[in-house]
């Protein structure tokens, strides 16, 4: 789903005082929510700068206001000064940032791989499994959806302790995994759902196998829509703190674990807690920039007909 | 399960192919899914016999059984190309998904429901104890659970509010702007954020008491005493604020997505009888729009049900239970008191009610779509 560029306000409005209240009014509006939305993070990222006299004196703008320095940075062990010495901390902290990143990675992964070919399933044939049609088997993938992590966190921590999955990696992966395949089923629906049958049947006249022809044929069309679930399911599993919460404790924290242990135990100690929070949304800000265009066709999959 | 897979296929041409495979294949098929059943009943069974200390050999940990359980899914697969070719091949598209999900939902909620049956405190030596429906009548009685159920109706009464806003943002997205995409991103930025850090940021930083700039702000306009999170109403209007800074974008884009696929036509029928731009917003544009905003909405909410970590990590559900929502409520019961007996019986009482009320939302929706179009 593009994102075109309209212009129906403009022949509306006929006089020129109009116009211009329309103006100042439409983009009073988006600046004002602009600095909603971007202010709290310009704050973390400043504070992480500010040393405790700047914190409490409420200084706002950098060079102006108060001289930056490296303390937030420093205590995390990732300050220019101190990146070459040893660090406990940073240690800590790269080891929580790998098993996010590991985490999130192969979860989506997973899921991108299992969820696209059971839509591509769905989409193209009929199944009847017992007495279950494609619709039952779609709407038993959606309603996943529904499910609220409480009710499986419980059960999980009992058997994950019995087959030794407690505090794994791998244990944290299977469960995001389940938490995002309805999303990436829905999304992948959509994207097969929008490529002609035709483009198979040819490729099958030609000799491919079915699993050819969905490797070689609709694979390569369906992958800006497998990049878009595969974004969306990254960002769901990144943030993800409830599990990782309940079901990790030493070797598999994850970075929001680990946002969430500080704010408990240091307080105050505002610097480092700012550096903190910066490093743990700056991959996903820095990602949701660069393919901002894949999220939207995600969360946009299926909704707009 | 899975066993009756026929599919009518879509193509002509290859509906005779399960009659060309050779028997030899077909039997070889079935032979190395008795093979896998076996193993996995097997390990299944032994392990249930060390478990219980009738036997003394067997796995310290139920990890084997789990892998016998991925072995029978591949034999699964294999016995659906060997005996049934094409078709086989077809199922295969669906089998890795459905067993995994199977695996992952199913039995853990099904086990879900006996540990809910039982009196079961971690912390004790006593262990699990079947105790029926004690933890049913306990639930019933509690007070914190029933405030928690009813944080969560105003929670999900907030999204209308959030909606609004949305639709609003979504309008002036869609009006004729200049730097169109960098507002989108702008705006579609705190979704990308981790509730965790949004909660420090926001919650614990910008309105702290004493100099966060929020507070400062707010003392400046009047409110002497801004402590956003001390007493019942502001904390859980503070909470809803946090939680629709982080989702509005979500609806926004779906909104404006709806928007930029309305026709224009539609659009300057309107203009051209002279309707105002009020009134083509609300006699076109949102009736139009109604069935982008009420998918929008019941997704919103959706996600809004399961609402718990700013909570977990900002208040912890205080002042004195206030701002608890059902998953915040139930983690505390875990993490604080060990009680996993009781803590699943609330987490399945929470599961029934949701899914009677999504269902009802669901019905509830299409009829309103369908009177209005």
């Amino acid at each position: 789903m593009s994102v075109q560029t309209t212009d129906y306000t403009v022949s509306e409005i006929r006089s020129p005082a109009a116009f211009l209240a329309n103006r100042v009014f439409i983009y009073g509006a988006l600046v004002f929510w602009s600095f909603v939305c971007l202010f709290p993070i310009y704050w973390t990222i400043t504070t992480s700068f500010k040393s405790a006299v700047d914190v409490t004196q409420g200084h706002l703008i950098p060079f102006v206001d108060f001289t930056p320095d490296w303390k937030g940075w420093r205590s995390l062990g990732l300050s220019p000064d101190s990146i070459s010495q040893t660090s406990t901390v940073r240690d800590e902290f790269l080891k929580r940032f790998m098993n996010s990143v590991i985490t999130s990675v192969g979860a989506s992964g997973l899921a991108i791989i299992i969820g696209s070919l059971a839509a591509y399933g769905l989409t193209r044939y009929r199944y009847h499994f017992a007495w279950f049609k494609n619709e039952d088997i779609s709407f038993f993938f959606l309603s996943q959806l529904i499910l609220p992590p409480v009710v499986l966190a419980l059960p999980f921590l009992v058997l994950y302790r019995e087959v030794a999955l407690l505090d794994t990696r791998i244990g944290l992966v299977l469960l995001y995994t389940l938490m995002v395949l309805p999303i990436v089923i829905w999304i992948m629906r959509d994207q097969f759902n929008s490529i002609p049958v035709e483009l198979e049947e040819a490729a099958l006249v030609d000799g491919l196998s079915i699993w050819g022809a969905f490797f070689r044929i609709v694979m390569p069309i369906a992958l800006p829509g497998m990049v878009a679930a595969f974004i969306l399911a990254m960002v769901l599993c990144w943030n993800e703190y409830f599990f990782a919460a309940l079901l990790t404790s030493t070797d598999a924290k994850t970075i929001p674990v680990m946002v969430a242990s500080q704010t408990g135990s240091q307080g105050i100690n505002w610097w480092s807690m700012a550096a903190l929070a910066t490093a743990a949304i700056a991959p996903l800000a820095i990602i949701g920039i660069a393919l901002e265009r894949y999220l939207i066709m995600g969360m946009t999959a299926g909704s707009v007909k | 399960m899975a066993d009756q897979t026929s599919t009518a296929n879509a193509w002509p041409a290859n509906s005779t192919a399960a009659d060309l495979i050779p028997p030899g294949r077909k039997r070889l098929g079935w032979a190395l899914l008795a093979a896998a059943t076996l193993v996995l009943l097997a390990a299944i069974v032994m392990q249930i016999l060390y478990k219980t200390e009738v036997d003394t050999v067997g796995f310290d940990t139920w990890r084997p059984v789990v892998y016998a359980y991925v072995l029978w899914g591949v034999a699964l697969g294999a016995w659906q190309v060997l005996t049934r070719g094409e078709d086989g091949q077809r199922a295969l598209f669906l089998l890795p998904a459905l067993l995994f999900t199977i695996a992952m939902v199913i039995f853990p909620t099904l086990f879900g429901f006996y540990i809910a049956l039982t009196d079961w405190n971690l912390s004790s030596f006593a262990g699990r104890r079947f105790n029926g429906l004690d933890n049913f009548w306990q639930m019933l009685a509690d007070p914190y659970y029933r405030n928690a159920l009813v944080n969560m109706v105003l929670y999900v009464l907030a999204v209308l509010v959030e909606y609004v806003i949305a639709f609003g943002l979504a309008l002036l997205l869609n009006a004729q702007i200049k730097a169109r995409k960098f507002f989108r991103v702008v705006f579609l930025l705190p979704l990308m954020l981790s509730p965790v850090a949004v909660s420090w940021m926001v919650g614990k930083s910008l309105m702290e008491y004493r100099f966060g700039p929020a507070a400062t702000l707010a003392r400046h306009l009047g409110w002497d005493n801004p402590a956003f999170f001390s007493d019942p109403i502001t904390a859980r209007i503070s909470i809803m604020m946090l939680d629709a800074w982080t989702f509005i974008p979500f609806m926004m884009i779906m909104l404006l997505a709806g928007l930029q696929a309305m026709s224009r036509e539609v659009l300057e029928a309107a203009r051209v009888d002279g309707a105002t731009a009020w009134q083509t917003f609300w006699q076109v544009t949102f009736p139009l729009m109604l069935p982008v905003s009420v998918t929008a909405v019941i997704l919103r909410i959706i996600f809004k049900l399961k609402l718990a970590d700013i909570i977990i990590t900002l208040t912890s559900g205080g002042p004195g239970g206030a701002t608890d929502s059902v998953s915040s409520f139930i983690y505390r019961e875990y993490r604080d008191r060990s009680n996993v007996g009781y803590g699943t019986m609330l987490a399945m009482a929470y599961l029934v009610i949701i899914v009677v009320f999504v269902t009802w939302l669901l019905k509830f929706a299409s009829r309103f779509v369908r009177n209005v179009n």
